[in-house]
């Protein structure tokens, strides 16, 4: 099938691609724009790694064709820090040891981005099933909870 | 003595601002220049002859570059010398649904994939071996005639000590049962991934592995390259747990495809052959009879396993034994017997994975145990408590056990969960259970025999005063290059951003073994600080001439600390009378990046590095971890198990059962593991964290499902793992212990914590409704089945 054209404003930086209909948001991102930073671990919907923000709400990039984001505001891991100063929640991730191999951390950040985006003071229940839309097959999910805690005392701390 | 300045405190690790920002490359990031892309066909049957493969449609179709078969290969390989027997891509025959069979390399993934669909592959079906009854049949046609067996037993292993008869006699209770487990995998969320590049005359081989020494060894033989012609990297890894510890096909598939069409090569697995690929624990079946004394403790153990291996070897002689000797602890065990089997079947081979071996034997003495004590009136904690080992000893079987500071940590645990008043106490449906576990620190004998230390890390400064580490070690998501950095800065008094760890590249990086049977703090941890100590050996000596003082003069190696060390000692010179403790003895004191002379002024480490490097050009130093020659005693397979030092770790599981639905749920767990001292407790946690949720999942929901041999489940949609609203509440307690030849005193932390945690549920599931569950993973049904069965006796 011919290729279509389809732009994307990817961490606030605007990208035109003509693209396979059948190619992947996550295909995009990482073979066409090489943000390699959003992860490819099952391709069918399954684990979470590959968690982008589309329009601020976090989507599995594998489950979403290139084509129906066409427009869209998107934001990866890349996209989180403000140059070297990193977000509040990728600080605690790494203060609070809730990353080992790191493979399911770009998707955890940005998951725990959008709750307290929305949610500044989530309770434990909140936690857990934001972190929940991602496998992690390190931590136990333990310190990777503790971390979006610590991010949202540290967000509300200021503002 | 002086106290630490980094070690002890919780570090978060080096590369961990790279992975929050997603600038971390992992295999599949890099971005070779114009690659061909490879896709692999595989086996639709368990077991069938390979009557033709006929790949010219394919070749024709556009895009598509090289095609290889079983007939490009003219070796197997395999991780252990005694089983070289996996091909790259099926010859003759295939073993296994998913057994790669062919591969193109094409101008993208799609094309690849597209051209397989093309490829004609006439099969005749055979029948294919599925059971541990099946494969102990006598047939004419094995799946591996190169071992000229009439049968599919792969490997059998017996050993015994003592004297079981009179053990069972001494006995004041006797328990037995029978065991089942079903297979588990690793299930690393990345998935299997290599990429070739030419670098002249290298072939520069990129890997999601575990073990790139041993991957090295495998291509050089399998492409029939001389070693020096290969160099294999290991970028950022997400995860393995022993899954990328073997050499494997799709590793030699696109190395081939390299030399075959001279153009750069990418290769990603789909979760899907990952799960075919499996690798993972083996599933068992396990009787096992247990005598114990209220006074002596276990008096007798006999236990008889069969696990299942799959199609090839892998690791799976090792497993075979690490099934009965790891039995020798946390307990004496004086009298005993093990008999192992080991069986080829038409399935994904069975490997290494998190506890190797030790795991499903565990459960069964956990719970006969548990049981044990239950009968003869005791209390399963106290009991336990009473019969650990103790430090200094030496098992029936020739172990050499050093440090054992389980005891204290048990106890601890009791009281802060309050073990007295609830065990036997709680509320129908409520439990709590105990369970312990012991495992090794590495082992003592290499896979290739070789005289090679274990272990090498080589150290440089230069002009800058920048302190380089070069290291085989595998950081697999463990943190080994932030421990490899903690200890050198530590040695060195420099802070961490000093450091740069280059790792697990072949070719820049002396050998490691690589990153499995939990070997990597204790071995390339003391290489990398004997490394730094030579290093500290040269800049003390700068800095004497600097202030004019003379040098200190070091106490020549006298007897080892402990007087308990029964193997020859290490060949080197300062981990011998060093001891565990931050002790110099050189009389400078290193920190804050000064080097200051006892009584004398501060002097500034970069001045003294330029002292140093006068003359020199660059500072180097070595360090090599050679473990003692144990003995282990004379029977056969003595080797096996043996290690420089052994973990012990209890858990103590808190449950609520429902018993109209047969679910558990684990409210908390507490953990104790003598790990020795803590080199960085933030890792520590986590790989007790990270054990706790896997030996979770293998307790109450993992398996992977078989259907005529092949993987019903073979996605995470449908092979479950714990999610984070499974995982429980967890309370780690530490043990005041230190390992007398552990770097600072430190020894294994990533498998052993796994082992207890399953029965420790097992176990408390019994406190709660009062059945003993025998079969793993626990599932409702399991539950219901036992529950209904106690109701109809």
């Amino acid at each position: 099938m011919e290729k279509r054209l389809v732009k994307l404003t990817v961490n606030g930086v605007a990208h035109e691609r003509a693209v396979a209909p059948a190619a992947t948001l996550l295909e995009v991102l990482r073979e066409e724009l090489f943000l390699t930073g959003t992860k490819r671990g099952c391709d069918v919907g399954d684990c979470g790694c590959c968690t982008v923000l589309l329009d601020g709400a976090p989507v599995l990039s594998c489950l979403v064709l290139a084509l129906e984001a066409d427009g869209a505001e998107i934001r990866t891991i890349e996209g989180v820090a403000n140059g070297n100063q990193l977000h509040p929640v990728q600080q605690a991730f790494v203060d609070h040891g809730a990353i080992q191999c790191g493979f399911c951390t770009p998707s955890m950040v940005l998951n725990a981005v959008h709750l307290l985006d929305t949610n500044p003071s989530p309770d434990a229940a909140a936690v857990k099933t934001c972190v929940s839309g991602t496998i992690c097959r390190c931590t136990g999910y333990t310190k990777i909870e503790q971390a979006v805690h610590a991010a949202a005392r540290a967000c509300t701390k200021t503002p | 003595m002086t106290t630490w300045q980094l070690l002890g405190k919780p570090t978060p690790q080096v590369g961990a601002v790279d992975k929050v920002t997603g600038r971390a490359r992992y295999t599949d990031d890099l971005r070779v220049h114009d690659p061909l892309h490879v896709k692999i066909l595989r086996a639709p049957h368990a077991s069938a002859k390979i009557k033709s493969v006929d790949v010219s449609a394919a070749k024709a179709l556009p895009g598509v570059r090289a095609i290889l078969t079983g007939a490009d290969f003219k070796r197997t390989f395999g991780v252990l010398p005694i089983s070289r027997d996996e091909p790259a891509l099926a010859r003759d025959r295939v073993r296994y649904v998913g057994e790669p069979v062919a591969a193109v390399a094409a101008d993208s993934a799609r094309l690849a994939e597209a051209a397989l669909a093309a490829i004609r592959v006439d099969y005749e079906v055979t029948p294919a071996v599925l059971t541990f009854e099946e494969a102990r049949r006598e047939t004419k046609t094995p799946l591996h005639p190169e071992l000229e067996k009439s049968n599919n037993l792969h490997k059998q292993v017996q050993q015994s000590f003592g004297d079981l008869s009179r053990g069972f006699a001494d006995a004041a209770v006797t328990v037995e049962g029978e065991f089942r487990f079903l297979p588990v995998t690793h299930a690393f969320t990345e998935p299997h991934a290599v990429q070739v590049e030419h670098d002249g005359e290298l072939l520069v081989v990129t890997s999601a592995t575990q073990v790139p020494h041993y991957v090295h060894l495998a291509l050089s033989e399998v492409l029939e390259l001389p070693p020096h012609r290969l160099r294999v990297v290991k970028p950022h890894l997400g995860g393995g747990f022993g899954g990328k510890s073997d050499p494997f096909p799709h590793e030699m598939i696109a190395a081939k495809f390299a030399l075959v069409t001279g153009r750069n090569i990418r290769l990603v697995y789909e979760r899907e052959e990952v799960f075919l690929s499996n690798h993972g624990r083996h599933p068992t079946e396990l009787k096992m009879k247990l005598g114990l004394h209220p006074e002596r403790g276990v008096t007798a153990l006999d236990t008889k396993v069969m696990i299942d291996g799959g199609a090839y070897g892998s690791f799976g002689v090792v497993t075979t034994y690490y099934n009965g000797v790891l039995l020798q602890g946390p307990y004496p065990v004086p009298n005993s017997a093990f008999q192992c089997e080991r069986f080829y079947t038409n399935k994904p081979m069975c490997g290494a994975m998190r506890g190797h071996g030790g795991v499903n034997p565990r459960f069964a003495s956990e719970t006969l145990m548990d049981m044990a004590c239950v009968q003869a009136g005791l209390d399963p904690l106290e009991a336990r408590l009473k019969f650990l080992h103790t430090g200094d000893t030496i098992t029936p079987n020739g172990f050499r056990i050093t440090s054992a500071g389980l005891r204290e940590g048990l106890a601890e645990a009791a009281q802060r969960t309050k073990w007295k008043e609830k065990w036997g106490k709680l509320p129908p449906g409520k439990g709590i259970g105990v369970a312990c576990g012991f495992f090794i620190s590495g082992s003592a004998l290499p896979i290739h025999r070789n005289e090679l230390p274990q272990s090498t890390v080589r150290l440089t400064i230069d002009f800058d005063g920048g302190i380089t580490v070069y290291s085989g070690a595998s950081d697999i998501g463990q943190g080994s290059d932030t421990m490899l950095a903690l200890v050198v800065a530590e040695v060195l008094g420099a802070p961490l951003s000093l450091v740069k760890v280059v790792s697990a590249d072949t070719r820049l990086t002396p050998i490691d073994l690589g990153s499995y049977s939990s070997r990597v703090t204790f071995m390339a941890g003391n290489a990398a600080r004997n490394a730094a100590i030579s290093m500290r050996k040269e800049l003390v000596a700068a800095a004497a001439r600097l202030s004019g003082r003379a040098p200190p003069e070091y106490p020549k190696p006298g007897e080892p600390e402990s007087p308990f060390r029964l193997g020859q000692r290490p060949p080197d010179f300062d981990s011998h009378f060093l001891g565990p403790n931050p002790d110099y003895r050189d009389g400078w004191t290193f920190a804050n990046l000064t080097v200051t002379p006892d009584g004398g002024a501060a002097l500034d480490y970069f001045q003294v590095v330029t002292a140093a490097l006068a003359g020199r050009g660059i500072l180097q130093t070595q360090g090599v971890y050679q473990s003692p020659k144990l003995e282990g005693g004379k029977h056969k397979g003595a080797g096996a198990g043996l290690s420089p030092s052994y973990s012990f770790t209890a858990v103590i599981s808190e449950v609520d059962v429902d018993v109209e639905t047969g679910f558990v749920r684990v409210e908390k767990i507490a953990c104790a593991h003598d790990c020795g001292r803590q080199l960085n407790p933030l890792a520590v946690e986590g790989q007790l964290e990270g054990s706790i949720h896997m030996g979770l999942g293998q307790a109450l929901m993992e398996g992977m499902a078989y259907e005529a041999g092949a993987v019903q489940n073979a996605s995470f949609l449908e092979y479950k793992i714990p999610s984070a609203f499974e995982q429980p509440v967890i309370d780690l307690v530490r043990c005041p212990s230190v390992d007398n030849e552990g770097p600072f005193g430190a020894k294994e932390v990533g498998e052993g914590a796994l082992a207890p945690v399953v029965p420790s549920i097992a176990n408390a599931i019994y406190d709660a409704v009062g059945v003993r569950l025998m079969r793993v993973p626990m599932t409702p049904e399991v539950v219901l089945a036992a529950l209904a069965a106690r109701r109809g006796r």
